[in-house]
């Protein structure tokens, strides 16, 4: 018998916590259409505050690094120390970096 | 009971009665997502009927409980609409009776935000944004299966016509309603009606489905007459108190 998966595509989900805060992704979701993707993002992530603001995405859309790709695309980044802004001291009050 | 009280079980009753209705259908979803979105809906509506159980048993001050009024009272007491009570027949009989009872409800309570009774302007107020998100959710359904494959357009429109013979009972003015009404505290089911076929036409005209012409109508719910079905529901949901009376959460 043919095995046919019937639960729509995959999507991504995006939450944003707070306004002006970054969005966090959070999981996935199986949906058929634009709006039945926010609904079941909203029912599967957001139900408990979590949440100002939501994107999903299609997961086929996501452009990622293919695991045999991460060896030379992150590695040469460790040993330059100077990237990292770890010599300056933070502002006080500074609440969101 | 007082006509108030009265008045609040009409509410609540309703969403108790469709809340374990949908209950029943946890984990028989067509998939997790749509049947974590289903038992959401559940939960809301739970939540909403039991706010206002407590609150009769608290107004009524004779003792009893808000779980008394849902375990120990019997089935000619329950004054909620007959549609609630229908079967989970098939994902769309589900949705449709749904989307019948989200426009209901996102018209009941948008009035009900101007009852001069406090308890019932807050309760109402809280409602309608949960019930707003309800009513999104299965407009986008009857437009998905009406406008989706020949198979979902039937089966919806299977639904709808067996359901719309129930739906006028939504808006039966019986002496409780009239009584709220004059009162200043209920709402005037005329106007929540005419808003209601408004909403369902202009869903339905996009969605290639059709409203029945057919006007017969069946009623008696919320006089306390009800279908066999919700017989079997109560014996389910009062078993234990039923069996145990003395028994404790």
């Amino acid at each position: 018998m043919e095995n046919k998966d019937t639960q729509g595509e995959l999507w991504e989900v995006f939450i944003q916590s707070k306004a002006g805060q970054s969005f966090k992704h959070a999981g996935s979701i199986h949906a058929y259409d634009r709006e039945m993707a926010i609904d079941n993002a909203r029912d599967t992530y957001t139900r408990r505050g979590e949440g100002t603001g939501l994107w999903v995405v299609k997961s086929k859309e996501i452009v990622a690094v293919s695991p045999s790709e991460e060896g030379y695309f992150f590695d040469p980044s460790n040993d330059k120390v100077y990237r990292h802004p770890t010599f300056y001291e933070m502002p006080e009050g500074l609440k969101n970096m | 009971m007082e006509a108030k009280l009265k008045y609040y079980l009409q509410i609540a009753d309703n969403a108790l009665i469709l809340s374990h209705r949908l209950s029943e259908y946890c984990s028989k979803g067509p998939f997790l997502e749509e049947d974590l979105a289903n038992t959401n809906v559940a939960l809301d509506l739970i939540g909403l009927a039991e706010s206002m159980y407590i609150e009769v048993a608290r107004q009524e001050n004779e003792g009893r409980t808000g779980d008394d009024i849902v375990y120990r009272r019997k089935e000619t007491d329950f004054l909620n609409v007959i549609l609630v009570e229908m079967p989970n027949d098939d994902f769309a009989h589900i949705m449709v009776r749904q989307f019948f009872t989200d426009v209901f409800h996102q018209q009941f309570f948008s009035e009900l935000r101007n009852s001069k009774d406090e308890f019932l302007m807050g309760i109402a107020h809280k409602s309608i944004k949960e019930v707003l998100y309800h009513l999104k959710r299965s407009s986008e359904w009857m437009f998905r299966l009406g406008k989706g494959t020949v198979e979902a357009q039937e089966k919806a429109q299977v639904a709808i016509n067996k359901y719309w013979k129930y739906t006028h009972e939504f808006f039966l003015e019986n002496d409780t309603d009239s009584e709220m009404l004059k009162a200043g505290i209920g709402v005037d089911l005329s106007l929540i009606k005419k808003n209601w076929l408004a909403k369902v036409e202009e869903i339905f005209t996009m969605s290639n489905l059709t409203i029945p012409t057919n006007d017969f109508t069946i009623e008696g719910g919320k006089q306390g007459y009800h279908s066999e079905n919700l017989g079997y529901i109560l014996t389910e949901m009062q078993f234990l108190p039923s069996k145990y009376p003395d028994a404790i959460w």
